[in-house]
């Protein structure tokens, strides 16, 4: 028998948000509102089970089926479906746009945080921040250049703001020199921010690609 | 003012984006509000409109240099602002389930979880 009477580093006593949540999350379990073990599996589900990687492989397949990506644009959440993507919440309402060589599609939430979990996950910090919210739409090209992308000057920019309405996807353009790849491996260079319109896909993967993964 | 986007990632003292949950509270808070939504106890517009007057709140604090409520301060605010709203608590409630909660920390056990604590 192994002994933890001597471990009291959960003994701290809670405040803050983190308090105020244990009471909240106490009282709606004790009214039958809520039930903890489906708490814990939807939290896992986004910690650990949804995230870009689903993003990706939508981007790959309209990649190398052009009919897939006709289908994609006029109505992704059916052709995400196909995938055996479900739509969850904040799912319903997906729209993707392409991005080619003359425009650049990046989206943001101006007000909250709107983003497409079912094939993205939950949003990064800087997708929240007051910054990132503000600045691109008063300064895409300028938030672009911190993140590492210079679009040229006769690339048009489209921000596109999520709403609970319409929550965007970008479609990235094709790196050149992927002819021969496998549809897996298109997917594995799609990163988190082409699919934002943060970034662009590179390859080989990950050429000066500032923070993708 | 406000920081830039490359200053805010830099100073982050988790890798920018990386990390879904800073903290644990954190999860709970978002599952909550997914859970309930999910279960039609509230309709997301609904939380959703909180959330942004929050956010905006927080905004406009960073603005007069004051610190600003994180992102899920906002969100649990927004949360239990929604849930009171629909009746389904409210804050008397929050408030004396979080006093006997801090009252009585968790037994020395490996057994405590970021789950709710059963009350005696």
């Amino acid at each position: 028998m192994s002994d933890h009477d001597d471990h009291d580093e959960h003994n701290a006593p809670e405040s803050g948000p983190a308090l105020r949540v244990k009471a909240l999350e106490s009282v709606l379990v004790e009214k039958g509102i809520v039930d903890a073990a489906e708490l814990d599996e939807l939290i896992d589900t986004y910690e650990h089970k949804v995230g870009p990687r689903i993003g990706a492989r939508v981007v790959a397949r309209a990649w190398v089926d052009p009919a897939y990506k006709r289908r994609l644009i006029a109505n992704a959440p059916a052709a995400t479906a196909e995938l055996g993507i479900a739509a969850g919440p904040q799912g319903e309402n997906l729209m993707v746009i392409e991005n080619t060589p003359r425009v650049h599609n990046m989206v943001v939430c101006t007000l909250c945080s709107c983003y497409p979990w079912p094939v993205l996950g939950l949003p990064p910090v800087w997708y929240k921040s007051a910054p990132y919210r503000s600045r691109a739409v008063s300064d895409p090209r300028g938030v672009l250049r911190d993140f590492g992308l210079e679009i040229p000057a006769e690339v048009e920019i489209r921000v596109w703001d999520s709403s609970s309405e319409m929550r965007f996807m970008v479609l990235p353009m094709r790196p050149a020199g992927t002819e021969n790849l496998s549809e897996e491996e298109l997917a594995a260079l799609v990163t988190r921010d082409s699919m934002i319109g943060t970034g662009i896909v590179k390859y080989p993967a990950g050429a000066a690609a500032p923070s993708g993964e | 003012m406000t920081k830039s986007l490359k200053e805010l990632m830099e100073s982050a003292e988790l890798p920018p984006g990386e990390v879904t949950f800073a903290e644990p509270w954190e999860a709970r808070a978002f599952g909550l509000a997914v859970t309930l939504a999910s279960n039609g106890r509230f309709a997301w517009e609904d939380f959703r409109q909180r959330l942004i007057a929050e956010i905006a709140v927080a905004d406009a604090a960073a603005g007069a240099g004051q610190r600003p409520a994180t992102y899920y301060e906002c969100w649990l605010v927004a949360l239990e602002k929604t849930v009171s709203a629909k009746g389904i608590t409210g804050t008397a409630e929050i408030d004396s389930r979080a006093e006997v909660i801090a009252a009585n920390p968790p037994a020395r056990t490996k057994a405590i979880s970021a789950g709710p604590v059963k009350i005696a």
